[in-house]
């Protein structure tokens, strides 16, 4: 039985990671840039819903909408002032490096503005608890409704993506810039909506997250954006159902970790299953092989 | 317009020498302290607390005419909780002119600066660095908290005598010197106490959103009481947690829980029971608590917490060694400290973090620890 809620503990952790991988994957997928300011724009996110909840008590729901709007805005605003100047540069170490300032910048950006004080996050999800086997077990609201939005959430970029023309034109660029530009595609205006896209994600990670694990600091995207980085890269880097598989595993491979090898170890052995899953399978569970041209 | 300007340039000429020569002059007649805390970073709100907390008692010094006579002057520097950063800034600090250093306020840059310290023969006063070796390095090295083993002993011995609980378990954090240190001594003194360790599970810096499998290893145990020596962020998610998974047992906490009733949307009767050992609390009723948190509060727009109390205790405990050795300003930082080392062990100073404070040659303060419950949303001494 222990093992049990061990097991939903994980399942709850890794739709956490899965959730905020999406976001990680989508932007990597199209634009074939890492952006490692992703963590920062959800705790961005849980300080928007925080503030629009608190301090103008909205409904929780209209909180989450403005959270998404404030973070979409936040993201084409990233992408358009630190990612598009840099897109010709030489190296593509040169967005990288940007996206870890950008990461920085928003964080004490927000220390500046909402004081290192961690705030508690009130859940915003109404949704009870299920109990099962007479109490023993217990799988909270916010897992079921992570879950859910995960699936929600992947389906429709999966439609998106194939069935609709700027989903085409995602498909397009990130097969070939060059190419798509010929083709009549808008590089920038596509690689803003991937922004857009992201960062609203990110809100409703943030969101989700919060309501998860209630204690919101500046630096709470921090280490979460990493593990779903990690859940990205595990799922097979630009693949979208590959991220939910990869965050869902990561989380369930550290909470049983922590209980049956150790706790303090857990991280160690998330990274260890990494290491060993890219050795055998080097593009992660669902990647595509591509082949490169010389 | 010509003659205009020639006397206006006169005039400022006259401001600038007479300018620089307040500025000799000041430098000559106040006590220079400095502050080394993390003000950014995940650590702030301590270093913070610790900065305003110390800069109100400084200018209440000063209103009240300052020290021997003399103002005193406080310059605080940003660590980031960083060792090699804090470093940096005792070294800025001392180009400065700094004659004593109320810091480092985290533990583990406090033991990289008081080595700095004892070699320089600079008086240091931790309002907060409360690891063993924060002061452990020279004579001159002094500490206003209690250091962590004592905290550690001092609730094994708590849960004991009071029979609080026959199985405990207890969750850690293994990455910070300050968790870890008090849990050793916690369950050293363990083992002459009528209860039992059923559990024990500790997380790292990196892992702390999910104490989920943690609690659940403490319910399995059957254990009654949860001993959870971390601070309040942690603690706070550990709450939320375990009422979600149904588990309700006692909670112990040592003084980094406090702070867990000013998290701000904490939902507070999550908290209600939880015990904590702790030397300083906002809702004391003595006219000095109040005072200092009306003044705080005024300031800063929150509660003070205990390192604020720590910071503000620190600078008195300063002013008073500063009195016993009747030092002055114009005296260089070595013999200050020299001087002050030595009233140190003489003084005796009633502060917000304990009545009758004294102090031994090692730096260690001797006061008692306060345990209280929180009930009803506030703080209840037991």
């Amino acid at each position: 039985m222990s093992f049990l809620s061990y097991l939903i503990n994980g399942i709850s952790l890794g739709s956490v990671y899965a959730i905020i991988a999406l976001g990680y994957t989508m932007v990597y997928g199209i634009a074939k840039m890492l952006n490692f300011a992703h963590g920062d724009v959800i705790m961005v996110g849980g300080y928007a819903a925080f503030t629009l909840m608190m301090t103008y008590s909205t409904n929780p729901l209209i909180a989450v909408l403005g959270a998404i709007v404030i973070c979409t805005v936040l993201g084409i605003t990233i992408e358009r002032v630190a990612y598009r100047p840099l897109r010709g540069a030489a190296s593509p170490l040169a967005v990288l490096i940007t996206a870890i300032g950008v990461s920085y910048f928003l964080q004490n950006a927000v220390l500046l503005i909402f004081g290192s004080n961690p705030k508690s996050f009130q859940s915003v999800v109404g949704v009870p608890d299920l109990k099962l086997a007479g109490g023993a077990l217990m799988i909270t609201g916010e897992t079921i409704v992570t879950i859910i939005s995960c699936i929600v959430i992947m389906t429709v970029l999966t439609l998106f993506i194939n069935k609709t023309k700027p989903g085409q034109a995602m498909l397009a660029v990130s097969e070939d810039k060059g190419a798509a530009q010929l083709m009549g595609i808008n590089i920038n205006g596509t690689i803003a909506l991937t922004f857009a896209i992201g960062s609203g994600l990110a809100a409703v990670a943030g969101v989700l997250l919060c309501s998860a694990y209630p204690s919101l600091t500046p630096y709470t995207g921090a280490m979460p954006g990493i593990k779903a980085f990690v859940a990205a890269v595990f799922g097979g880097i630009g693949s979208i159902p590959g991220a939910m598989v990869g965050g869902i595993l990561l989380g369930v491979i550290e909470i049983l970790g922590k209980a049956y090898i150790s706790s303090q170890l857990a991280d160690a052995i998330v990274f260890a299953v990494l290491i060993v899953v890219l050795l055998v399978k080097p593009t992660g569970l669902f990647g595509k092989m591509v082949q490169e041209k010389v | 317009m010509k003659k205009f300007s020639k006397v206006i340039s006169a005039v400022t000429a006259a401001a600038m020498i007479a300018g620089s020569m307040s500025m000799m002059a000041s430098a000559e007649d106040t006590f220079k302290i400095g502050g080394i805390g993390p003000m950014t970073g995940a650590a702030s709100v301590y270093g913070m607390a610790v900065m305003n907390a110390a800069q109100i008692a400084v200018d209440e010094i000063n209103e009240a005419g300052g020290v021997n006579g003399f103002q005193l002057e406080f310059n605080p520097q940003d660590d980031e909780h960083d060792a090699e950063k804090s470093v940096n800034a005792y070294n800025t600090l001392k180009d400065w002119g700094m004659q004593m250093l109320l810091g480092t306020v985290t533990s583990a840059p406090c033991i990289a600066v008081s080595a700095e310290a004892a070699n320089d023969n600079m008086f240091l006063l931790t309002p907060s660095g409360s690891a063993v070796d924060c002061i452990t390095a020279g004579d001159n090295l002094f500490r206003v908290c209690f250091a962590d083993p004592d905290q550690g002993t001092a609730s094994a011995k708590y849960i004991g005598e009071n029979g609080l609980a026959e199985k405990v378990a207890a969750i850690y954090d293994s990455s910070d010197v300050y968790s870890s240190g008090i849990y050793a001594t916690f369950k050293a003194e363990a083992e002459n106490q009528p209860f039992e360790i059923v559990a024990e599970s500790a997380f790292t810096a990196d892992s702390k959103t999910d104490f989920s499998a943690q609690i659940q290893a403490a319910k399995d145990a059957g254990a009654e009481l949860v001993y959870m020596p971390f601070y309040y962020n942690e603690a706070s998610i550990v709450f939320t947690q375990a009422a979600s998974m149904d588990y309700s047992p006692l909670w112990f906490g040592v003084d980094g829980m406090d702070g867990i009733l000013s998290v701000e949307g904490f939902d507070t009767s999550l908290a209600e029971g939880v015990m904590l050992l702790t030397p300083f609390s906002a809702d004391a009723e003595d006219d000095l608590t109040k005072n200092f948190v009306a003044k705080y509060q005024e300031q800063f727009g929150e509660i003070p917490n205990q390192f604020a109390a720590d910071a503000y205790d620190g600078i008195y405990i300063m002013k008073a060694a500063l009195e016993q050795c009747g030092a002055t300003p114009d005296m260089d930082a070595s013999a200050i400290s020299d001087a002050m080392k030595a009233a140190m062990t003489e003084i005796t100073v009633d502060g917000l973090t304990g009545a009758g404070m004294t102090w031994n040659a090692e730096g260690e303060p001797t006061k008692s620890p306060k345990a209280v419950v929180i009930e009803n949303g506030a703080y209840k001494g037991m």
